[in-house]
């Protein structure tokens, strides 16, 4: 292979971390712990605090309280330039008055590597990345496609033990992101460097990381790999932010170890209950409810909430519907090919087991964050 | 008629270079006069005073410290400029304001103002005719330029390029000497030539701290025409309007080379 050598990744420990501008708290006490080699995603919204999280981990801000640990060894006060981190911008961040092989012999030359080795291991990086062929290229002769590339290369010549990425494909169109989110997970996988990605887009998160911590607010919501945080979401703000989904809303009464809500005239039977007085709303994901015929189909334990078709679109891998429900709830069905098809103002029921559903405590935030 | 409209704009536009160059054109028929006289237009052909330019001691002693001083006013007044601009430019909004509205004003206040106030101080330091007088002088009347200049620059020039050096291991001088400096070059330089030129040019300070021991090329320039109408003068304009041509030209074609690539 001609991919640079493969290095133990650092791990990262962050207890307690505050970060403060005057009176704006930034970071409120995360907690986060990165495994050695892991490729973890940093998501939330803009302002939700993981690039401020990105940006104490590299070291161009410094902690307000609490501690930070990479690779076993506090960096507190440690300047970015002695951390040994690669960091690649959403802007790429070249610099424009040298040639693509200068950018990345950079780093190698600060280090005191020069002649044969330094061409051998530019080129190395180079190629990684497919950008062998433009080592003589000035940035702004290059698209940025390429450029993000050679930030990556120019990121990793020195192997780091930890690369950091800040939304590093925010700025491309939606084929060369999705081109370059496998040539990013292929080059984590060759490597074992440590990955930490920050990004806005969930699907971008679900794609590359072993694990996503979701910003909300300057706290982490939760942590946990992609298919945790979408069949399980620990708040209201993980299950809508990752993944398209349904927020149901109505009057809520336990009974024994049953929870059922009011929605419109009809009744919604979720098992469990939750912990505390918090008010319940049920999540739906778009898969894993079905739409019937009103009062066919019947299953056990269904339940099935009345309303009408207000969009249907054929996607080809199967139809993705939005229902009008009683109370004035917009539901997103997605059904699978084969299934039964509606047309816009049909009357149908949307169907579901308690076991389709996720009962989550109430949390306004989540609404309000999202739009 | 389209046509008809562009003639009229170039008919124009020679119109305006005629009146902008015709002063300093008229300077070179009048240097190769055969007669002492300024008059115009010359008579007859002579290269004497070119000759007498470059052997009369008053003049060659008096370019060599012209020049002297300016070279020695385009490094200092580039260094404190340059310093002087990265301060403004990082500090706060409201204090790089204020510093700013301070750097300036030696290209504000009227220079014959300025010169008494020199002149008087250098009196009392006995630093009246002087190199370390004429420095001192000539760079703060230059600084203003420089921190203009790079400024400018610094204004286009993307900081977050200095956070990426730093991630990839480069100090804050290293950052500097390496990513910052190299990109502000084009605004460094044209600083230390507008440096160079205030300095090279200057006579209003120049006439009060100057003294028979020192004098720098424009006082002596402005000595002789009063006292004699030598045509010296014109040959020493001609000749500077050579020098400043071929510097412009070389700068227009390495910016040109620049944009290309």
């Amino acid at each position: 292979m001609n991919a640079p050598h493969r290095s133990a990744g650092a791990a990262i420990e962050i207890r307690k971390a505050s970060k403060r501008y005057g009176a704006f708290t930034a970071l409120k006490d995360i907690d986060l712990h990165i495994r050695p080699g892991e490729f973890m995603t940093l998501l939330g919204p803009s302002g939700s605090g993981k690039t401020t999280t990105l940006n104490l981990i590299a070291g161009f801000t410094d902690i307000s309280s609490g501690a930070l640990e990479i690779g076993g060894k506090s960096v507190t006060g440690l300047p970015s330039h002695k951390r040994n981190i690669g960091v690649v911008f959403q802007h790429y961040a070249l610099f424009p008055h040298m040639t693509v092989g200068k950018n990345v012999a950079y780093p190698l030359t600060l280090r005191g590597i020069s002649g044969e080795d330094r061409e051998k291991r530019v080129k190395r990086a180079l190629d990684m990345v497919k950008m062998a062929d433009f080592s003589h290229r000035y940035p702004n002769e290059l698209s940025g496609g390429q450029q993000q590339r050679v930030a990556l290369a120019r990121a990793l010549v020195f192997d780091p033990p930890l690369l950091l990425m800040d939304e590093p494909l925010g700025a491309l169109d939606k084929k060369l992101r999705e081109w370059l989110q496998l040539e990013i997970k292929r080059i984590h996988r060759e490597l074992g460097t440590t990955f930490v990605y920050v990004t806005h887009d969930q699907e971008e998160a679900l794609v590359l990381s072993d694990r996503i911590a979701v910003f909300n607010g300057g706290r982490i919501e939760q942590i946990g790999t992609g298919r945790e945080l979408y069949d399980n979401p620990a708040t209201l703000f993980v299950g809508r932010f990752i993944g398209e989904s349904t927020v149901l809303r109505g009057a809520a009464e336990v009974s024994g170890n049953e929870t059922v809500m009011t929605i419109g005239d009809q009744k919604v039977i979720a098992h469990g209950r939750l912990a505390g007085d918090a008010r319940p709303v049920i999540l739906l994901r778009p898969e894993r409810v079905a739409l019937k015929r009103p009062g066919t189909d019947a299953v056990t334990d269904e339940n099935r909430l009345s309303g009408t078709v207000t969009e249907a679109i054929y996607l080809g891998s199967g139809s993705k519907y939005e229902v009008r429900l009683k109370d004035g709830t917009t539901a997103v069905v997605r059904s699978p090919l084969g299934a039964a098809d509606f047309a816009i103002g049909d009357a149908v029921d949307v169907a579901f087991t308690p076991a389709d559903l996720i009962l989550l405590p109430d949390d306004a935030s989540a609404d309000v964050t999202l739009t | 008629m389209p046509s008809f409209q562009r003639v009229l704009l170039g008919l124009f536009c020679l119109l305006v270079a005629v009146l902008l160059l015709a002063p300093t054109l008229v300077v070179i028929p009048m240097s190769f006069n055969g007669n002492k006289s300024l008059a115009f237009p010359p008579v007859g052909f002579s290269w004497q005073w070119y000759d007498n330019f470059f052997n009369n001691p008053d003049w060659t002693t008096s370019f060599t410290n012209s020049l002297m001083i300016a070279l020695i006013v385009a490094v200092v007044a580039t260094v404190v400029g340059t310093l002087a601009a990265f301060g403004v430019s990082r500090a706060a909004a409201r204090t790089g304001g204020l510093l700013r509205a301070l750097l300036i004003t030696p290209m504000v206040v009227p220079g014959v103002v300025l010169a008494i106030g020199i002149y008087a101080v250098y009196l009392d330091t006995h630093l009246v005719g002087t190199v370390t007088g004429f420095v001192l002088a000539h760079t703060m009347l230059a600084i203003p330029f420089v921190l203009i200049a790079v400024q400018a620059s610094l204004e286009v020039f993307d900081r977050r390029l200095e956070t990426a050096a730093g991630s990839l291991g480069a100090g804050r001088l290293t950052v500097f000497r390496t990513v910052t400096l190299p990109l502000i070059l084009p605004g460094v330089l044209s600083g230390a030539l507008f440096a160079f030129i205030t300095s090279f040019d200057e006579i209003i300070v120049a006439l009060f701290i100057t003294s028979p021991y020192l004098k720098t090329l424009p006082v002596q320039i402005y000595s002789s025409i009063t006292r004699d109408a030598d045509p010296t003068v014109a040959a020493v304009g001609t000749l500077l309007f050579l020098a400043t041509s071929l510097i412009i030209i070389a700068g227009l074609l390495f910016g040109m080379r620049r944009g290309r690539t």
